[in-house]
């Protein structure tokens, strides 16, 4: 199938998803009182004082259909509700807290695939000696571990013991202060990438150290599994016919290891990626509350315990898009990289 | 098909997976004799709520009387990881006991009629499976209020999808092999082939893999806890102790790590709980995998 034809035709199969998507939020929230419910509709803290005339106007003592209509009219129309932990609107606050997640993914994302792919065939490489039972003993042990205490305990050692060596938050406040000045210019709103084009060496300098931890923090848990994943693939890989031919002409170990074995052990790896973008966005949550890193879960955290329901919903909603468009991007590179697989030959 | 003694001898030679066990087996001893191990005081009511001793919002360091010290709000911490062995395998076993009912209950429908009603059954999977877990158990249990047994309907209404996609898949694979079809030929009801011929056939691999996730399911509880979403303040649960140390990961001045025992005492029984069970995990993934067997 053209490529074309299989982008459009997976786009089309994406509506019935996302449709559920909104009907499931949508039945979260009949768990509300219509008062709760009503500040999905409010754009204005003002509008507050009005509610008896919101549960009026969007007809929330209605029959629950006519409230999804209006609902969904208003998702439409980029009104997502009111962030009241932030007091501003639901998008306004995504754009606001969007940098900060994405600075920290960027960094994170590389580190865990890239480091789960090199050790994991490193050990597959090895298997049964000290490097393979090494890193085994690590994945299991990185894999177990409570990603919140992790945090925890690292800023215990490196912020309480190494006396503020790696503080939690985004910047220090003096940096945060210089950030927010007018001889700074904010392009991105990701303190590294503004540092750099900025050219002010303090506020990278401040914006790394704040980064190590979390990154950290962000990055074990989910390199463990990649690298196991990697480990079993690589040895299935090493097993292959095509192995045995290719030290048998005669390559370098080297060639067959890297050339002839990684690559087809890592189909499987981008397989998961699309678990591991959920991975990534559940540890988000996590490390950001831990850090008091003030991004997209860092928010979400504080609407989720100042039970503040349009901010979950929208937050909610918004990664189940982007979980549903990556496995969609998934499933392109996957056939892009391995030509074995032919467009639209296990669409359902 | 692997036989049980196989197994039991695979584990056997297997020292990571006798770790495992023995971790496990520890955990279990702890759960069944908490009131042997950590009494309740005299006239305390409910066992599982952890005693407090005063109202001082500073942690005290381990004595004689409370051998882990105190947290913050003089929770006894020792008593708190002890009782909360017990909430964590109630957690991990409600919620899987759950889901495998469920998974079992549609997964055998949608694998063994097929056609609309697996497109159905399969179509509602996909919606649930289109939210990062977390995500959605966050939003179920701030929907239905913070509490364990949010968490716990949380955590089953996130995870039934994958169950149900596993038993389905099982189902397939056995769906069309010979002693099925001779079973329907010779009459049998719909419930009895699925019940004692395909099922038995099928879904043992994916029973012993999905019993194993316990210690995933407690780690995500006790995510959800931390985060400040899971049981009232005070009982007993590892994820609410180690939320009480996040005040108190930075010590006095010449001594950093003065608090110590709140935040690591709690951690480490999680990470033990976890880490047995995928120890064991790990070693059954090996033994019923075919393509690793015979090397």
């Amino acid at each position: 199938m053209e490529l074309r034809t299989y982008i459009i035709r997976r786009l089309v199969l994406l509506i019935p998803v996302l449709f559920g998507v909104t009907l499931l939020i949508f039945g979260l929230l009949q768990l509300f009182d219509p008062v709760e419910r009503a500040a999905l509709y409010v754009k204005d803290v003002r509008q507050f004082s009005e509610v008896g005339a919101i549960i009026e106007r969007y007809g929330l003592d209605q029959p629950v259909w006519i409230q999804y209509g209006n609902w969904i009219n208003e998702i439409f129309h980029g009104n997502f509700g009111w962030s009241k932990v932030v007091a501003m609107p639901v998008l306004d606050a995504i754009v606001n807290f969007l940098p900060a997640t994405l600075e920290l993914a960027i960094f994170a994302t590389p580190l865990i695939i890239f480091g789960g792919i090199f050790l994991g065939s490193k050990a597959a490489a090895h298997k049964d000696r000290t490097v393979d039972h090494a890193t085994r003993v690590g994945a299991i042990i990185g894999w177990s571990l409570p990603t919140f205490w992790l945090g925890l305990i690292l800023l215990m050692v490196f912020y309480g013991f190494f006396r503020g060596f790696l503080p939690p938050e985004r910047l220090s406040t003096d940096v945060s202060i210089l950030v927010h000045s007018d001889v700074f210019t904010r392009y991105t709103r990701m303190n590294v990438i503004d540092a750099i084009l900025n050219g002010n060496g303090r506020v990278l300098g401040d914006a790394l150290r704040h980064l190590i931890l979390p990154v950290i923090t962000l990055t074990v848990v989910n390199l463990a599994f990649i690298m196991r994943l990697m480990r079993s693939s690589m040895l299935e890989s090493l097993g292959r016919g095509y192995i045995l031919t290719a030290r048998a002409k005669g390559l370098d170990e080297n060639s067959v290891v890297n050339k002839h074995a990684r690559r087809n052990a890592l189909i499987p790896v981008l397989t998961v990626s699309g678990y591991i973008f959920a991975a990534i966005v559940n540890g988000v949550v996590i490390t950001e509350t831990i850090f008091n890193y003030k991004g997209l879960g860092w928010w979400a955290w504080q609407s989720a315990i100042n039970l503040d329901v349009p901010s979950i919903l929208a937050f909610a909603l918004f990664n189940g898009v982007l979980f549903v468009l990556t496995n969609l991007v998934v499933d392109l590179l996957y056939a892009r990289i391995d030509p074995r697989v032919r467009l639209g030959a296990q669409v359902t | 098909m692997t036989g049980l003694g196989f197994i039991l001898y695979q584990l056997r030679r297997n020292p990571l997976s006798i770790i495992g066990i023995t971790i496990i087996l520890i955990f279990i001893v702890i759960a069944i004799f908490a009131p042997v191990i950590a009494p309740p005081p005299e006239g305390h009511i409910n066992h599982y709520m952890i005693p407090r001793y005063g109202y001082s919002p500073t942690p005290k360091p381990p004595d004689a009387e409370h051998r882990f010290g105190t947290t913050q709000g003089q929770y006894d911490i020792f008593y708190g990881v002890i009782w909360g062995t017990r909430s964590a395998f109630y957690v991990g076993l409600v919620v899987i006991g759950s889901v495998l009912v469920i998974g079992i209950v549609l997964g055998s429908l949608a694998g063994y009629f097929g056609g609309i009603v697996d497109e159905v059954i399969m179509r509602i999977t996909d919606i649930f499976l289109a939210f990062p877990p977390l995500i959605l158990a966050m939003a179920i249990t701030v929907a239905l209020g913070p509490s364990l047994n949010s968490v716990i309907l949380a955590l089953i209404i996130v995870s039934w999808p994958v169950y149900t996609r596993l038993v389905r898949g099982d189902i397939l694979s056995v769906r069309e092999e010979d002693y099925v079809e001779a079973t329907r030929g010779i009459g049998s009801s719909h419930a009895r082939i699925i019940l004692r011929h395909i099922l038995p056939n099928s879904i043992y691999p994916t029973l012993v893999m999905a019993s194993l996730d316990i210690g995933a399911v407690v780690l995500s509880a006790a995510a959800l806890s931390f985060l400040g979403l899971g049981a009232p303040e005070g009982y007993a649960d590892w994820g609410q102790m180690i939320q009480f140390a996040r005040n108190w990961i930075v010590g006095l001045p010449g001594n950093p790590f003065a608090y110590w025992y709140t935040v690591t005492i709690p951690g480490l029984f999680i990470l033990f709980f976890v880490l047995g069970w995928n120890l064991l995990g790990d070693a059954f993934r090996d033994i019923l995998d075919p393509r690793l067997g015979k090397r």
